[in-house]
């Protein structure tokens, strides 16, 4: 729609800026500050420039987690993507049954992070967790807290489980906002349902599609107290996430330099993506109009 | 070709159904003849687009049988009928080009490519898409894509029926002219049955041979738009067709006149004597344009007061009330327009009597 | 037949879904003894005494009521920030507006591992670690935006022309945006607080690294389940089960009002 133009409406977003900026310039600068310092002892540092940076960049340790990272949001968007736009197509349109399907479905997203951990610890485990028992049953020794495949396995169920029903409610969104005389149009024109799939419903949905490519692609990149809580990182460093790693050097180890220069290094990774990202989000938006 | 009949077709869109208003469509009872142009005309929500998509087969009904030709196709799902359906708003694959689109309706049949491109270039050319067809159809406006929906339905050979539900709702009103001309073209060339849905009486008489009325699930009335103008036989339809509708008043009949309360109007024997045998409400029917409106008193006029006069142009609108009842005449350019009383006379041969709704003469 | 397919996969779906909370369920049900004694599908031994504990003892129910006080803090700004600032995105142009938008959808992405530090220190400069207060206002860096962002959408759909009339009519801002403009987007307002309520409801690493004891969550206070027999697991699982209860009765309430979000194509 075509906007006003006012420049007073900069005492609308006043309160919004604060809040924000508060929350997120305020410990930036701090963080900046802590990256191109070192310290060793409350009010002794001294400037030590891109010292830390260099480090970090070089520091194998964070490479493999770098590595480890995007494989795992790489294998979270493989899976979930598909995955979630399956079951939005089998999920009914009208009556009680839609209420009861997104409660169910949404079930998994209400839970807090660390119960998610929680849940999937207790039901992996050989002695008292079904899944465990039943994987032992089939005479397979399953040990997420031994083998870092396991671990892996253990994980991505873990994940899969818990957000797919994001991808879920957002592509059954798409899905509800087709009008009904394409369905009635392709049933005339003798359509398959993967034809129908292909040239009507997947290219609707374009634009919720891409919001979870999005969403699911930042969160699994920033991923921290699930898996925290199922392996805490471990066994060895198999699954130690690049979030799982900053927290260890910032918060635990009080690295604060190297920690400072890894957390602008990691930001600006994600800003790099999200830029990608938004510029397609806009493109697909401007494109779609029904 | 095809000549589509519906016997006894009801709807409801309700499982239980408890009552008749609980149907979209009451006992239906229609035929179209192959190679017709007709128009279904109607009020919104009389249930014209659940009578066409129980033609084309998108919904069956819950009680009736559709018959093709003399087959009886109730059961057979859309995509083996014979029909084509365009929408109120354009359908289109928006991935796909102009061509793709035409060509995806025989594609999906598994035509033999040569033959599909053959039939997509004939159609193209009736429509005058030529010129498009490499393009993405997303981008195009919204008249050449009601085209090619249009267009998708006539590639397939063996199209005998094309119904269209309020096809021109979203285009540009100088261009519906245009869009119109185009099916009649598409008409006397290939022959096929039209089926034109519409609640837009002026769409529905300039399209079509052949009307048929709709009202709250019922057809009321089938005719050319001369008959439905002239011969109403149910009151919604002299309402509804023509601009402005007819005149009702409700009526006793006493001896060989009509009764609207101290007004006495009178009509000839053949309507007396019908009117006498008569059960239900009486209503007296009269068009404005048939409606005389004199300055001064004539023989056989009754007085009425004028309310307003409206000048259209090549006529004028007069609103008059009659013992409490509006009525409307409408009178040529040339003549004087009464003041403030004008004399009204319903010319016997021109006034209908209605009972109940119905026609009775 | 399709339908029946459809129905079969979303049923199974729908189980293993249920499976692992069902599984936390029956340990829940269970003393710790019971559970690492002996391996059983069903709680025949059901017993309430994990949640009789909770539910008695100050040191775990204390958690959830920080929770649902922080999180219920965290909505009330989040909305009442959010509404002006997205109307005027969705009404205004102005000076820097699509990069302030931007700006604003980068905290959303912002790797909370980074804050965990600068937060502590900054609330704690403040004075003001360990209060509920902290843990709402920290949230509202990622709710906020998102925040925004949903109300947009949604004012969005409302066209400007009924705005034009109020003002016209001579209604003040205030009273046009209280009466007519939030009644009109009341799916919006409820979908946004829907998710604002969620996440901050799960997060989990600020939660716990601002509180100490005064506004310590439940999420934190579930560690506390190591006793010298080592975890208690019956006790972890009724804390767990008692996690998802407030986020389950939410969803239930709001499941029609979700549903027909998703009818209208608004979500």
């Amino acid at each position: 729609m075509e906007k006003w133009e006012n420049n007073k409406a900069w005492f609308l977003i006043l309160p919004v800026f604060i809040i924000v900026a508060f929350s997120s310039i305020i410990p930036l600068m701090t963080v900046v500050n802590y990256s191109i310092q070192d310290i060793w002892g409350p009010g002794q540092s001294v400037f030590v420039g891109t010292e830390w940076f260099r480090e970090m960049l070089a520091n194998k340790r964070l490479h493999d987690a770098l590595w480890r990272q995007f494989l795992f949001s790489g294998l979270v968007l493989l899976i979930e993507m598909p995955l979630g736009i399956l079951i939005a197509l089998a999920m009914p349109k009208k009556g009680w049954k839609v209420s009861a399907c997104l409660v169910i479905i949404a079930l998994p997203l209400l839970i807090p992070w660390n119960t998610i951990g929680t849940i999937w610890i207790i039901f992996t485990r050989p002695d008292i967790g079904l899944f465990g028992a039943a994987i032992n049953n089939l005479g397979i020794a399953f040990d997420h807290t031994a083998r870092p495949l396991d671990a892996w396995i253990t994980l991505m169920l873990m994940e899969v489980w818990h957000w797919t029903p994001l991808v879920t409610l957002l592509a059954y969104a798409g899905l509800r906002a087709i009008p009904e005389v394409y369905y009635q149009a392709a049933k005339i024109d003798g359509a398959s349902a993967w034809a129908t799939f292909r040239y009507i419903q997947l290219p609707k949905m374009r634009g919720v599609l891409t919001i979870a490519v999005l969403l699911r692609f930042m969160d699994s990149f920033l991923i921290y107290a699930e898996p925290f809580v199922l392996t805490g990182g471990g066994p060895g460093n198999s699954t130690t996430f690049l979030s799982i790693y900053l927290v260890k050097i910032a918060l635990l180890q009080f690295d604060l330099g190297p920690g400072g220069a890894f957390s602008l290094i990691y930001f600006l990774i994600v800003l790099l993506f999200s830029y990608l990202f938004y510029q397609v989000l806009q493109r697909a938006g401007k494109g779609e109009k029904v | 070709m095809a000549r589509i009949e519906l016997s006894e077709v009801s709807h409801s869109y309700y499982a239980k159904p408890k009552n008749e208003s609980d149907y979209a469509l009451k006992r239906i009872q229609a035929i179209w003849e192959d190679g017709g142009a007709y128009a279904l005309l109607g009020p919104s929500g009389c249930g014209k687009t659940t009578l066409l998509n129980v033609i084309s087969g998108l919904l069956t009904p819950s009680q009736g049988r559709v018959i093709y030709n003399g087959k009886d196709i109730t059961d057979l799902p859309p995509e083996e009928r014979n029909i084509a359906q365009v929408f109120q708003f354009p359908v289109l694959y928006d991935t796909m080009s102009v061509f793709d689109n035409l060509a995806f309706p025989l594609r999906n049949r598994g035509i033999k490519e040569n033959e599909v491109k053959k039939r997509v270039l004939d159609v193209a050319e009736i429509l005058d898409l030529i010129p498009f067809l490499k393009k993405r159809a997303a981008g195009l406006a919204a008249d050449a894509k009601q085209k090619i929906s249009l267009g998708r339905g006539l590639v397939r050979s063996d199209v005998a029926a094309v119904l269209f539900d309020e096809p021109l709702t979203v285009i540009d009103p100088h261009l519906k002219w245009h869009l119109r001309r185009k099916l009649k073209e598409v008409h006397e060339q290939l022959k096929l049955t039209l089926i034109y849905v519409t609640h837009d009486q002026v769409e529905a008489l300039t399209f079509a041979e052949q009307v048929l009325v709709m009202y709250e699930g019922e057809l009321v009335q089938t005719g050319t738009p001369q008959e439905l103008f002239e011969n109403p036989t149910h009151k919604f339809v002299g309402y509804f067709i023509g601009s402005p509708g007819m005149n009702f008043l409700s009526c006793n009949v006493d001896g060989n006149c009509a009764q609207v309360d101290s007004v006495s109007i009178v009509l000839n024997d053949e309507m007396a004597a019908k009117a006498s045998k008569a059960k239900g409400t009486l209503e007296l029917g009269i068009r404005p344009m048939y409606l005389e409106a004199h300055p001064q008193s004539v023989k056989g006029s009754v007085p009425a007061k004028v309310k307003s006069v409206e000048d259209q142009g090549s006529f004028k609108i007069l609103t008059v009330s009659l013992s409490g009842h509006t009525l409307r005449a409408k009178l040529p350019e040339s003549q004087t327009v009464p003041q403030n009383e004008a004399w009204l006379r319903f010319p016997t041969q021109r006034t209908k009597l209605f009972e109940d709704g119905h026609l009775i003469i | 037949m399709k339908a029946n397919k459809k129905t079969i996969g979303l049923l199974i779906y729908f189980g293993l879904i249920a499976l692992p909370i069902y599984w936390m369920l029956n340990m829940s049900l269970r003393t710790n003894a019971s559970i690492l004694g002996s391996f059983v599908l069903f709680p025949f031994d059901a017993t309430l005494r994990n949640y009789i504990k909770i539910f008695t003892d100050a040191s775990w129910y204390m958690g959830y009521v920080n929770s649902m006080i922080y999180v219920t803090i965290n909505v009330l700004i989040s909305l009442s920030v959010a509404l002006p600032a997205a109307y005027a995105f969705s009404r205004y142009r102005f000076l820097g507006d699509k990069h302030v938008f931007f700006w604003l959808l980068t905290n959303r992405m912002a790797p909370v591992a980074v804050f965990a530090l600068p937060f502590f220190q900054l609330y704690s400069t403040l004075g003001l670690l360990d209060t509920h207060l902290a843990v709402a206002l920290a949230h509202c860096l990622f709710n906020v935006p998102l925040a925004v962002w949903i109300l947009e959408g949604f004012m969005s759909g409302v066209p400007k022309e009924i705005d034009e009339t109020a003002f016209i009519d001579g209604y003040s801002f205030p009273r046009f945006f209280v009466t007519i403009f939030i009644p009109l987007i009341r799916a919006g307002v409820g979908v946004t607080a829907f998710f604002c309520f969620m996440f901050s409801w799960v997060e989990l690493l600020l939660a716990r690294t601002l509180t100490v004891t005064n506004a310590k969550p439940i999420g934190a206070i579930m560690t506390r389940t190591i006793s010298a027999t080592g975890l208690d697991y019956g006790l972890l699982s009724a804390a767990g089960i008692l996690t998802i209860v407030p986020g389950a009765l939410v969803i239930w309430f709001v499941r029609n009002h979700l549903a027909k979000g998703f009818a209208l194509g608004r979500v």
